[in-house]
């Protein structure tokens, strides 16, 4: 008995750090999730954005650009989330101000993730 | 806690800037850079949901002198952060880690972002 911690704690090994490498796994499988939708995203924007509105309505409602869009919207603020949250940790140092940094920017990053959701549902259903 | 006010590293100021401490700066300054892009990105969705008339508005920003700043530094840094993060991904898997590749593969991503914004904007200036 000559160590205090508790068996769960030694089995999570995350030590005084409180955080383990969720985050760190989660930002590279983003990123080469990224690497084929955003070349997509990228080249498929550049050959539509100087179409007039009944193209664009017509390109995201097709059945793969809906979902690719919705993935991508996903997968990239999730993305960027985990990038800001690792500069806010880097740069922030005041507990409370990096606290409630951390707290808006989650509130912000479901916000626009449901909203680009929503978005392109409305366009694959609307009229 | 922290009484003596000791020195932070690294020490920016009195290091020579390298090609591989720049780009090193560069991936997060797009990375931030790019997450403002994310509510460009989902502007433009919600405009072509909105019908129309409210795309049309999106279209005079977009395509407005400002506008088009904007997507030609977003499309950039996008490529480069791109191509750095597959750079990044590299070093993950321990490949490339001697000084030779270091600034072999830096030098390839410069290359490769500027022929792929080259591409995309002769993509979309010629499909118009």
């Amino acid at each position: 008995m000559s160590d205090l911690r508790t068996p769960l704690a030694k089995v999570r090994g995350l030590g005084s750090a409180r955080d383990g490498t969720d985050h760190y796994i989660a930002q590279r499988l983003t990123a080469i999730a990224l690497v084929p939708l955003l070349l997509w995203f990228v080249f498929s924007l550049a050959a539509v954005a100087g179409q007039d509105f009944q193209h664009v309505q017509a390109w995201v409602k097709s059945p793969f650009n809906s979902i690719a869009l919705i993935l991508l919207s996903m997968v990239l603020i999730y993305h960027a989330h985990i990038g800001l949250h690792e500069v806010v940790e880097d740069y922030l140092h005041e507990d409370i101000v990096k606290t409630i940094a951390m707290v808006l920017m989650k509130f912000l990053a479901i916000t626009l993730i449901v909203t680009a959701i929503v978005a392109v549902l409305r366009i694959v259903l609307g009229g | 806690m922290a009484a003596q006010q000791r020195p932070l590293s690294p020490h920016l100021q009195i290091y020579k800037p390298q090609l591989t401490s720049v780009m090193s700066i560069l991936h997060r300054a797009t990375g931030i850079f790019l997450a403002a892009g994310t509510l460009a990105l989902v502007y433009w969705l919600l405009a072509i949901a909105g019908g129309a008339e409210s795309y049309k508005q999106a279209q005079g920003i977009f395509g407005s002198f400002i506008g088009l700043l904007f997507l030609f530094g977003w499309s950039f840094a996008l490529f480069y952060h791109l191509c750095n993060g597959v750079r990044h991904l590299f070093w993950d898997a321990a490949k490339g880690m001697d000084i030779k590749s270091v600034y072999a593969s830096g030098k390839l991503v410069w290359f490769a972002s500027i022929v792929l914004t080259a591409l995309a904007w002769t993509l979309a200036l010629t499909t118009k």
